[in-house]
């Protein structure tokens, strides 16, 4: 077994938290990405025994979701929302010029492995459109331009801090076991709201 | 002067906002002690009595739900929120859940003690890693506090409250399917009957309620049915969020009384984007048929909005001024839903991906004007026979679209391609774009 003690200790931790322990097949899986970066043939292996299911039930329910990835995506995973209202806003633009900057595809990698870039759908932010994610950090209101200098960060190491997240951009595996309900402690970094989800209370009180 | 009526809103400007600290400044945390001095089934008559309707899209009345749910029957109860928010356009609870995951906690406590549940969950989707943290954190501070757990305030009622993060699955917002998710399984909706209220997750009586249904109960134990029932319409109650996108000067979140129009909103925050004047909007996300400029005074209730033929749905208003091409934006809207279905049933499966393809020969101008009836007759063919509401989602921007926008489909077909340049509609100046 590949996995060590202490992470066999926490996926039995994952388990108790549910009155069945199926239930905590979405968990162990984003578990195992934050330790080998993507779904590996062990990983479905380890969970399987642990829930007492075959393997094919796992690597079922682990295709079904497109977080969960086959293969392995760059440290920083770009995720450009090109569902139809920040398409039309700039998203495609953005998708289009990043492919070509960085000479990858639709889910392709970086040769560094730094980075890797994907055209997602609404992120639940469209206030904030054009909305790119990077490991599933909001980058609001983007540009070409400024997603150009977002990606050469990333490759060069100092990628810039989530519009609205933690004060310093933590890698894919990182924050796969924030998924996994593994507290970094961050919780408190950052902004409460950006302007758009205060312009209401703002207006309501008289403010421009 | 202004019709805004923050209450869930109402301390987002505070810089702490989303801590424990903070909510109980404001307040927080003194609705469960009245709701636990209750009866439970009087706390469920309180929700009946309030008019609040569900806020994730049905508009399903929040109290008759939990009134459902079958009593003494001597089986484990649950009571599980909806956090998937993943309908396109929706945007609400995402900054809720970030500024103040808190008030949804207490939302859980009162409603799972009125259903008798000892355990409960919120599904969140997972690709908001920030709004996880803050959501994680909350939980664990409200254990720390004596408010989750055994014998809370010493009133005797136990809760278990877990976090359940999803991966990447629009369906598993459709309630039964994001049961299926959370027992273990691929996200795919269960035939009903059996109701969750009977049936739900594990086989034992579920409430299934959105974040901003469950989130609005505190306030209204705390204020009583009248001060919640004065605000809104005579059969939608209450206050909700409003969310702006698009091709606005100002978008945003706005808290208003049920019934404003889009009208009153653009006023409110701005307008249209400046120089341009409004083509279509939907009134509640991608899956709602779209309206024009022809329903600006369209009260945004539930029934104003059926009345008009749409559905209030997530009351996600996205915008979309004359820059757009109705073709491209209903094309990309329905690679979504084919992307999204589940795959459970044929006519939802193929359907969508035949849609697919026919709008993508009619953006690029190739096909007749027969093609656009291809479109409704496939519409018609997954309209009302698919398993779940995703297929209706998927035929409603294409019929209303044809409805409005006949003619700029015709104008593709007329000059072999797209009349728009999409760089007029993006909301900067294409620099470093090729
Ligand atoms: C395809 C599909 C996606 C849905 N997505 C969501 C969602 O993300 N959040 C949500 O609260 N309800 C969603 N719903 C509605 C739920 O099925 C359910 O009606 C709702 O959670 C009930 O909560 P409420 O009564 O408080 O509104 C979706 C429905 C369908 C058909
Ligand atoms: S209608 Fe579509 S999403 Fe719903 S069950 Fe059928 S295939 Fe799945
Ligand atoms: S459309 Fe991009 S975040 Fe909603």
């Amino acid at each position: 077994m590949k996995f060590t003690t202490e992470q066999i200790a926490t996926m039995d931790a994952i388990i108790t938290r549910y009155p069945r322990k199926r239930s905590a097949i979405m968990p162990l899986l984003h578990f195992v990405q934050s330790i080998d970066g993507y779904v590996t043939n062990e990983g479905i292996e380890v969970i399987a025994q642990k829930l007492e299911l075959a393997t094919a039930e796992v690597t079922a329910v682990s295709t079904f979701y497109t977080q969960y990835k086959s293969k392995p995506v760059g440290e920083y995973h770009v995720g450009i929302c090109t569902n139809t209202l920040c398409a039309v806003m700039g998203g495609d633009a953005i998708f289009e010029s990043i492919k070509e900057h960085l000479d990858i595809e639709n889910d392709g990698v970086t040769a560094d492995g730094k980075v890797s870039v994907e055209h997602i759908e609404c992120n639940a932010a469209c206030d904030y459109a054009p909305v790119v994610m990077v490991n599933w950090e909001f980058f609001d209101n983007q540009t070409v331009q400024s997603v150009k200098d977002l990606v050469d960060g990333a490759r060069a190491g100092n990628p810039p801090a989530p519009t609205r997240g933690p004060k310093t951009l933590r890698t894919w595996k990182q924050n796969s076991a924030v998924l996994a309900g593994i507290s970094d402690g961050l919780a408190n970094e950052g902004l409460q709201a950006g302007e758009p989800t205060l312009l209401g209370l703002k207006r309501s009180k008289g403010g421009n | 002067m202004t019709k805004l009526t923050p209450v869930l809103s109402a301390h987002w400007d505070e810089a702490d906002s989303f801590t424990i600290a903070a909510y109980k400044r404001n307040g927080g945390y003194t609705a469960i002690a009245k709701a636990l001095e209750m009866q439970p089934d009087a706390v469920i008559q309180l929700v009946k009595d309030s008019g609040l309707r569900g806020r994730g899209g049905a508009g399903f009345p929040t109290g008759n739900k939990w009134g459902f749910i079958p009593q003494g029957d001597n089986k484990e109860h649950y009571l599980v929120v909806n956090a998937d928010e993943s309908e396109p356009g929706t945007c609400k609870d995402t900054p809720l859940l970030m500024a103040n995951p808190h008030v949804l906690i207490e939302g859980v406590i009162i409603g799972s003690y009125a259903i008798r549940a000892n355990y409960a969950f919120i599904y969140i989707r997972g690709e908001v890693t920030h709004v996880v943290r803050r959501v994680q954190q909350a939980i664990e501070d409200a254990y720390a506090a004596g408010l989750l757990g055994k014998n809370i305030l010493g009133k005797g009622f136990d809760l278990e409250l877990v976090l359940h993060v999803g991966a990447g699955a629009y369906i598993c917002g459709e309630e039964t399917a994001l049961l299926d998710s959370l027992e273990g399984f691929r996200g795919q909706p269960r035939l009903r009957p059996p109701f969750p209220a009977i049936a739900g997750l594990y086989a034992k009586p579920t409430v299934v309620n959105n974040v901003e249904s469950i989130a609005s109960v505190p306030a209204i134990v705390k204020n009583g049915v009248e001060w919640f029932s004065a605000m809104g319409t005579e059969k939608s109650k209450g206050f909700t969020l409003y969310s702006l996108s698009g091709h606005v000067t100002n978008p945003g979140q706005f808290e208003a009384p049920l019934g404003i129009t889009l009208r009153e909103l653009l006023e409110i925050s701005g307008g249209v984007r400046k120089g341009h004047k409004l083509k279509f909007w939907t009134p509640g996300g991608s899956s709602t048929p779209i309206f024009t400029d022809a329903h600006l005074d369209v009260p945004l209730d539930y029934e104003g909005v059926a009345a008009a033929g749409s559905m209030l749905g997530t009351k996600a208003l996205q915008i979309f001024d004359e820059t757009t091409c109705i073709v491209r934006a209903v094309l990309r809207w329905t690679e979504f839903y084919k992307h999204e279905s589940c795959g459970k049933c044929t006519p939802c499966r193929e359907g969508t991906w035949w849609l697919v393809q026919v709008l993508k020969d009619l953006e690029a101008g190739r096909g007749t004007e027969a093609d656009l009836d291809k479109l409704l007759d496939l519409c018609d063919n997954i309209m009302g026979r698919s398993f779940c509401a995703l297929a209706d989602g998927a035929a409603s921007p294409i019929i209303s679209s044809l409805k409005y926008f006949r003619q700029e489909y015709l104008d593709h077909l007329a000059i072999g391609g797209c009349p728009f340049d999409p760089a007029a509609a993006t909301l900067f100046e294409n620099v470093g774009a090729k």
